[in-house]
């Protein structure tokens, strides 16, 4: 039986999808939201596999891009992503096959269940990065060396804009010159790549592993200890948010997150250090897990997800860290998203070795 | 002999509580009664009894001003009844259409409040422009084809830019008449959905609002007393009851911001822990500079998410009525018969006070096979109210020293230790009990607006808004019932945003100032 994400997925989908988020993403509610309307409307959506599709079928990676501010207020219409379906059907000559999110972690995780509905396709149990990360060239696509040779951008009234960019940064200011214009929130096509050039360029079973992630918790009755196991997490520690310094500097909110040990770790202190998402976490000058890895924040009780911007003093937190997909750790992948592509200067060590 | 009283009343789950104050706000007389299942026996009961209370015969007749805060908006949600049909108009489309109004509702509740709803062409984009001009066709036929009692309208953007609603309301006076109308941008904030639910909300309490008013002014006219009546809202202020008509669905969670700015008045300290021990739990809170510190998350209400400002309130589950082995569960009102220390079979955290020396309620001791496990229930609650102290204190002093007092207020306050860890000392106010009814009686009158302006440097048009905003916020006190003459800004906020073509911040205001003085 062909798996489908029903109404009651959707849940899962999207605390999963918070995990996932290592604190960034943007919030998955309004994409929850969406995607149980589409599906009353439309019907549950299918997910498939990679080898259910046929070589040539297209596929429609797809995200929001844009200030969260703005699209919690100006939500998105029905009709954008049939736009961007149909303007890729008038340059392949054929209509996509499969929906797939850019970024399993965050909100963008959660919209695209509503977007495959109302177009009526399936969608792909993959996604770009297995996690959330903040800019366009940080994806699957870019370290298999796909070349981001052709955006699709549609706003809330109706512009479709296409642009064939020379290469990824120019992809990324062009589409964020279109965004601006279109008032600050605009969904998003790029990398569109056939079934075939999708083996190796992007992360499976991701959709998959979200809702399980998502329903690992439900009703468990140690939900962090399950989430932990889940996961193949390490607990890095738990305790309470002790100090939070904030900054927004060149777009990011940046900042540091001191953990103070509670219970089985009175006396040890973790610090975390942000970037949109939590990126390095140190011990006593020990670094014990760092990007591409993940490491996400939960309450300690319900083992829910924390973003960076829900973090505040006193919160009863457990940092989980687990290994990233093996992509982003060949050389073209650390060079992508490492710890010095984030301006940490040292050599990437893998989670299990150091935590 | 002449000066102006007035009373103080406050609705909780278990208890209606009132003061009367005079006019330095000194405390003349307290009661407390039962929480009727219709709100507005109790807040009979609670006026007779706190009347009769005051010190000299016909001094009754001195009271100008009544100030209430009611759970009656709250119940008629959570029960859906009451609840008016509401007409939710959205001007937003083509944007907006993935998720139509009340989406998320709870099916019984959509059932219940919603006459119909549309997405009309309209809005305005982050920056100001139109998404779309007002479709005024479609508006006009949408209000005439659905009756309702009354109509909610939300703009995508409109608390940056209130015209468009504006115009619906107009459109609305002339197509069906006197149609009360609720427009978002005079509800709350940035977020459309939530801002939207809020203003359907209000638009379907409107009936619930007149029943209150009608109910508490009969009570008072039976009285012989003729007095100005305020309600006070979830962020310890209050509203005329003229505003309060218009604005229904602010006067939800009016009951933790009360007890937060009557245990501030009543103790004299402006920054403080606050343990308002109840009945069935204690909640605990923070006040800085005078006023409840808010949360940040999202408020939900009868199952629909709101972004209301709250209290930052943490409850626990330690209340006078607490069963002792069966917690969180409450002998509620009936402790007065079913404790231990009035003769009843049912152990509850009084009892374990009691033994424990912390007070001398009942009429007969702790029986001695008790003791032992009432003592472990009091070591238990302890740890319960330290934990929950350092949980809502915003983390360790750098010198590592408590700096905040914990206020105990409540009706269940004695339950509290004479020193809490995290707390620099225990202050334990005269009328501590009644503290939430003495919030009500001294609170100021408060409006707030929240919009978009540029980012410093933005040039002049950015002191300009901003001077539209504080002047927009105090104009909205002084409609609330705030003195003109006295009404200052008491909160003035900057949120960055990000993506913008411009950098803008989201900029919230909020003035609030005394009431004015009588006329007359």
């Amino acid at each position: 039986m062909q798996a489908r994400i029903t109404l009651e997925d959707v849940a899962a989908l999207a605390r999963g999808c918070a995990v996932l988020g290592t604190g960034g993403g943007g919030d998955v509610r309004p994409g929850a939201i969406a995607a149980r309307r589409a599906i009353r409307e439309h019907g549950e959506v299918p997910l498939v596999t990679l080898d259910e599709l046929p070589d040539d079928a297209l596929v429609l990676p797809l995200s929001g891009i844009g200030a969260p501010t703005v699209s919690n207020e100006m939500v998105h219409g029905t009709d954008e992503p049939v736009r961007i379906a149909e303007e890729i059907e008038r340059i392949f000559g054929r209509p996509p096959a499969a929906v797939m999110s850019s970024e399993i972690g965050g909100g963008n995780g959660v919209a695209p269940v509503a977007w495959a509905a109302r177009l009526g396709l399936p969608l792909l149990d993959a996604d770009a990065m297995g996690r959330a990360f903040p800019e366009v060239q940080m994806v699957s696509m870019y370290v298999a060396g796909i070349p981001a040779n052709l955006v699709v951008m549609t706003d809330v009234v109706g512009n479709v804009v296409t642009i064939r960019p020379i290469d990824g940064l120019w992809s990324e200011q062009i589409a964020r010159a279109v965004c601006v214009a279109a008032g600050s929130s605009a969904l998003m096509a790029d990398y569109v790549l056939t079934a075939r050039e999708c083996a190796g360029a992007v992360i499976e079973g991701t959709v998959s592993r979200a809702i399980a992630v998502g329903r690992a918790t439900e009703g468990a009755a140690d939900p962090l200890a399950t989430l932990t196991a889940e996961l193949g997490a390490v607990r890095l520690i738990s305790g309470k948010l002790a100090d939070l310094e904030r900054r927004t500097t060149g777009g990011f909110a940046r900042g540091t997150a001191t953990i103070e040990g509670t219970g089985d770790d009175r006396g040890r202190t973790l610090t975390l250090e942000i970037q949109n998402e939590n990126l390095v976490a140190v011990e006593d000058g020990r670094v014990r897990a760092m990007v591409p890895d993940l490491i996400t924040v939960v309450d300690s009780q319900t083992a829910t997800a924390i973003q960076t911007e829900g973090l505040r003093y006193g919160q009863r937190v457990t940092v989980l860290a687990w290994p990233c997909d093996p992509l982003w750790r060949t050389p073209k992948g650390l060079e992508t998203a490492g710890p010095r592509a984030f301006g940490y200067d040292m050599d990437y060590l893998p989670v299990e070795k150091i935590a | 002999m002449s000066g102006m009283l007035r009373v103080g009343i406050d609705v909780g789950g278990t208890n209606t509580d009132a003061v009367v104050l005079d006019d330095d706000d000194r405390v003349l007389a307290t009661a407390k009664r039962p929480t009727s299942p219709d709100v507005t026996g109790g807040l009979r009961a609670v006026l007779d009894a706190v009347l009769a209370e005051l010190p000299e015969p016909g001094m009754e007749k001195r009271v100008k001003r009544v100030m209430l805060g009611t759970t009656h908006a709250t119940n008629a949600i959570l029960e859906r009844r009451a609840l008016g049909r509401v007409a939710v108009l959205r001007l937003g489309a083509p944007a907006t259409t993935s998720v139509p109004p009340l989406s998320e509702w709870p099916d019984d509740l959509r059932d219940t409040v919603a006459a119909g709803t549309a997405i009309v062409r309209g809005g305005h984009f982050v920056d100001g422009r139109e998404i779309a001009p007002l479709d005024v066709d479609a508006v006009r036929k949408f209000v005439a084809t659905t009756p309702a009692d009354a109509i909610a309208v939300a703009g995508v953007f409109s608390p940056a830019g209130a015209d468009q609603e504006n115009r619906v309301a107009e459109i609305v006076r002339a197509e069906v008449g006197d149609v009360p109308v609720s427009l978002s941008h005079e509800i709350g904030s940035l977020g459309l959905l939530e801002r939207e639910n809020a203003t359907v909300l209000n638009a379907a309490l409107y009936g619930v609002a007149r029943d209150v008013t009608a109910a508490l002014r009969e009570a008072l006219t039976a009285r012989g007393l003729e007095v100005e009546t305020f309600f006070a809202q979830n962020d310890g202020t209050l509203m005329a009851v003229d505003y309060a008509a218009r604005y229904p669905v602010l006067t939800i969670g009016s009951g933790p911001a009360n007890s937060l700015r009557g245990a501030a008045y009543l103790s004299g300290v402006a920054d403080a822990i606050v343990a308002d021990v109840g009945g069935t739990s204690t909640d605990l809170g923070v006040l800085v500079g005078g006023f409840p510190r808010e949360s940040a998350a999202a408020v939900e209400i009868g199952g629909v998410t709101t972004n209301f400002r709250m209290p930052d309130i943490l409850s626990i589950a330690l209340g006078g009525g607490t069963i002792v082995g069966a917690e969180p569960r409450s002998v509620g009102y009936r402790i007065g018969t079913e404790a231990l220390v009035f003769g009843g079979s049912t152990p509850t955290m009084t009892d374990a006070a009691v033994a424990a020396g912390r007070g001398t309620v009942g009429t007969r001791p702790v029986p001695e096979e008790w003791r032992e496990r009432l003592a472990l229930a009091v070591r238990a609650a302890d740890e319960a109210v330290a934990d929950a102290v350092d949980r809502v204190a915003l983390g360790r002093s750098r010198s590592g020293r408590a700096e905040r007092p914990l206020v105990a207020v409540g009706g269940g306050a004695f339950l509290l230790a004479d020193e809490v860890p995290g707390a620099r000392e225990v202050i334990r106010p005269a009328h501590a009990e009644v503290a939430n009814a003495v919030g009500a009686a001294i609170a100021l009158a408060s409006g707030r607006i929240e919009t978009i302006v540029p980012a410093s440097g933005g040039g002049s048009s950015r002191a300009r808004l901003i001077d539209n905003a504080k002047e927009e916020a105090a104009a909205r006190a002084v409609a609330a019932g705030a003195d003109p003459a006295t009404v200052q800004i008491v909160e003035l906020s900057e949120i960055p945003l990000s993506y913008l073509p411009e950098p803008a911040v989201r900029l919230h205001v909020k003035a609030a100032g005394p009431l004015a003085r009588q006329a007359g």
